[in-house]
């Protein structure tokens, strides 16, 4: 059987769709992150990032959100 | 005073039963609620058109918008409350928990709301629902106004209203708010609900995704623990999903996507940031001569309307305190008016078009470097015309220590009150010097200024977010909403409300300082010698022995080192009212009559004709430079000070920014005239 690859949204090239496992740490941010929809199984794709290389511009359920690197090192994906 | 930023936040939540003071029960209260973005403000507006107020809630800076609605003939107009844009009511953010307080009854002067109108964006429907999901558990009844049906339409997204409706058991009515589509809908929806008291339907949805959740004891909060608390949003968005492929038919959203194909361009590595350069230029070009006209015009009519007070009223103290205290010191603040809403007006359009998102996206990461966020940009960029606007639109950045800091460097930007300033100062020493043959010395000092208040910002953000302001990098997670024609009703009408709200807030305080510095300017009261006949010569004599005038004379000692005499005390005395008071305060000290303005050769000559008794010269071009470095960094602008008080709610935080800019400011002044001196300058 072959391993579930496991990785962060930061790590997803820009223009890659990947599939939310997980959310992880506590406190407001990444449930700020959950409340705009980022649950497991929903699929995010990565459009760009800004100019200085941060933040990174995803979309998800039709919208488009921002968020810094940082941030999206929380989120556990896989492609 | 409160070092601590978070002090204040609990004072925000009144104690229960502190609701029903004296509300006539039989004034309906609705509250309209729904995400950024989602064309709130646009309903908001279309059914209270300018029967509205803005205000604080109690003890915070969330803005209360409020306005009257007659939604039934027969029925007292409802009072209609447009809560903060929301994503959630987890109580996570001030905002959030004044909404939350507000949907339950608990906030000072607001019943508990009979009715909410839940916002929805038809094409962002399922992050929209999230909130609809909590805010049907509150036990109000609830319509949903579905927004940007037209824009849905166009997309070929298909919502089958019905579907929506008896899936989340409340009523759903389509608007399209720029056609005023669905206005007579929405009010009929409305009436039915409270005419008919109708009670609310509130289910509360369980773990299992659907409506058989029970009610929490205290709605959300209750869910401490944080793996319960993330299940719950599982379950929201698994109850969403379903509703949402019930009632939506499928169709290519990224097809439809044309805002990321403007964003090719928009957010392109190298043209995002050309565009975003010629945007901010030519925004703050057509601020700069837009405004030139209606300025120069109101300064005139403020001068004429002085005359003509001072012709028509009997000579006498009275007059003179309202000709030269009240009409000239309120008059100098009300000439920036214009410049204040032009300023506004871009503002809104770059918000309401989607495009403030961008700038900040853009900016962020150059920001995060001194600790700030993307959005601090446009607060800072638009400081250079004012620092009032570029104050209160921090509104936009939501971590409190984020927003003091952009606060509390605002001010370094160098604003249009302190061009007559630095304008004098290089016409009287540096006017037709040159360097390297071609580049006038003007020019370089000007720019050397701009870039001084822009360093001493960002070494001071820096300090502070390493110190006082400490803080983990602050979140950054931020809708880039679709683009959108900006609605000229809802942009006009958010200009009109800053504008009002800048007179109304530095108002009353500019009117009490203007009254305040004319008074140390006019008592006490000299004889006027009989030999001097001549008006200057009275003003000056005035001046010399009046409160400010000694005050003067007190501070010379401590203002020496930095290269000035007594009368420059004075006149940065006067200019603590605004900056460029300094022009007509040394018009007044040197005897030349206060209507010289900066470019008067009168003036100039004086300027560098004056003498110390001992006969060397006051002026030397190294004073001249401490006092622009002076300028640039002290923080004198009671209206500013005034606009800080209101926008962070104490006293402490102004103390504290007219404390810590004004050491920076002599401290550097007394470098530059030290320092120079040294190296064999002046």
């Amino acid at each position: 059987m072959e391993q579930i690859k496991v990785h962060t949204l930061a790590d997803v090239a820009a223009g890659t769709r990947a599939k939310v496992l997980r959310v992880s740490g506590r406190g407001p941010v990444p449930k700020r992150l959950m409340e705009m929809g980022i649950v497991p199984g929903v699929w995010i794709r990565v459009v760009k990032s800004a100019p200085f290389g941060d933040p990174i511009e995803v979309r998800l359920r039709g919208y488009s959100l921002a968020m810094r690197r940082n941030e999206a090192k929380s989120i556990e994906v896989t492609e | 005073m409160s070092i601590d930023p978070t002090h204040n936040e609990p004072a925000a939540v009144p104690a229960a039963g502190s609701s029903y003071s004296g509300i006539a029960a039989d004034i309906v209260t609705i509250a309209i609620a729904g995400n950024p973005n989602a064309g709130k403000t646009t309903l908001f507006n279309a059914l209270t058109g300018l029967r509205q107020k803005v205000a604080n809630y109690p003890g915070v800076t969330v803005e209360k918008k409020e306005g009257n609605w007659k939604f039934d003939p027969e029925s007292p107009a409802a009072r209609l409350i447009d809560l903060p844009g929301l994503y959630s009511l987890d109580a996570t953010s001030l905002d959030e928990r004044i909404a939350r307080e507000v949907l339950m009854g608990r906030m000072t002067g607001l019943s508990k709301p009979d009715l909410i109108i839940a916002v929805a964006d038809a094409t962002n429907l399922e992050r929209n629902l999230y909130l609809v999901t909590q805010l049907i558990e509150y036990n109000i009844p609830v319509v949903i106004a579905l927004t940007m049906v037209d824009l849905a339409e166009k997309r070929d997204l298909k919502i089958d209203v019905e579907k929506l409706s008896s899936m989340l058991h409340i009523p759903v009515v389509r608007v399209k708010t720029r056609e005023k589509a669905g206005l007579s809908e929405i009010t009929e929806a409305v009436r039915g609900v409270i005419l008919e008291e109708k009670p609310a339907d509130p289910f509360w949805i369980g773990e299992a995704g659907n409506g058989s959740g029970s009610p929490a004891e205290e709605i959300h909060l209750s869910l401490s623990d944080d793996e319960a608390a993330n299940r719950q949003i599982f379950a929201r968005y698994r109850f969403i999903s379903d509703v949402y492929q019930a009632s939506v038919g499928t169709f290519d959203t990224e097809r439809a996507n044309i805002s990321e194909k403007i964003d090719k361009i928009l957010t392109h590595k190298f043209f995002g940031l050309l565009i975003l350069i010629a945007i901010l230029l030519l925004v703050f070009q057509t601020i700069f001569t837009w405004a030139a006209l209606p300025m120069d015009l109101l300064d005139q009519g403020f001068g004429a309307l002085g005359k003509s007070a001072r012709a028509s009223l009997p000579e006498g103290m009275l007059t003179d305190l309202v000709v030269d205290g009240i009409i000239a010191g309120v008059g100098g603040v009300l000439v920036f008016l214009p410049q204040i809403l032009l300023l506004f007006l871009f503002i809104s359009i770059l918000e309401d078009t989607g495009y403030m998102a961008r700038a900040a996206f853009l900016l962020d990461k150059l920001m995060s470097r001194v600790g700030l966020h993307g959005k601090a940009f446009l607060p800072l960029m638009s400081s250079f015309a004012c620092a009032i606007p570029g104050i209160m639109s921090t509104r936009t950045i939501e971590n409190k220590r984020d927003r003091l800091a952009t606060i509390l460097i605002a001010p370094f930007m160098s604003c249009s009150a302190r061009l007559p300033v630095y304008a004098l100062m290089i016409a009287a020493f540096f006017a037709g010097q040159t360097v390297f043959g071609f580049v006038s010395v003007g020019a370089v000092l000007m720019l050397a200024m701009y870039s001084l208040g822009i360093a001493v910002a960002v070494a001071v953000a820096f300090v502070l977010k390493k110190t006082i302001l400490k803080s983990p990098p602050p979140p950054f997670v931020m809708e880039l909403p679709p683009y959108r024609i900006p609605n000229l009703r809802t942009v006009i009408q958010n200009m009109l409300t800053r504008a009002w709200l800048f007179l109304k807030r530095a108002g009353t305080v500019i009117l009490a300082i203007s009254i305040i510095l004319w008074a140390l300017m006019y008592f006490p009261r000299t004889e006027t010698p009989a030999a001097a006949a001549d008006d200057s010569t009275v003003a000056r004599m005035q001046l010399e022995s009046s409160y400010a005038g000694r005050l003067g004379q007190t501070i010379e000692p401590v203002i020496s080192p930095l290269g000035y005499d007594w009368k420059i005390g004075v006149a940065i005395i006067a200019s603590f009212a605004a900056r460029e008071v300094l022009v007509s305060t040394l018009s007044i000290i040197y005897n030349v009559g206060k209507d010289e303005n900066e470019e008067s050769p009168t003036l100039i000559g004086a300027i560098r004709g004056a003498h110390h008794p001992d006969g060397s010269r006051v002026w030397t071009p190294l004073t001249a430079l401490s006092l622009m470095v002076f300028f640039v960094l002290a923080m004198q602008c009671m209206s500013t000070l005034a606009v800080v008080r209101r926008e962070t709610n104490s006293w402490g935080w102004p103390v504290f920014m007219f404390g810590y800019m004004t050491v920076i400011a002599y401290v550097a002044a007394l470098l530059t005239y030290q320092g120079g001196k040294l190296l064999g300058f002046g």
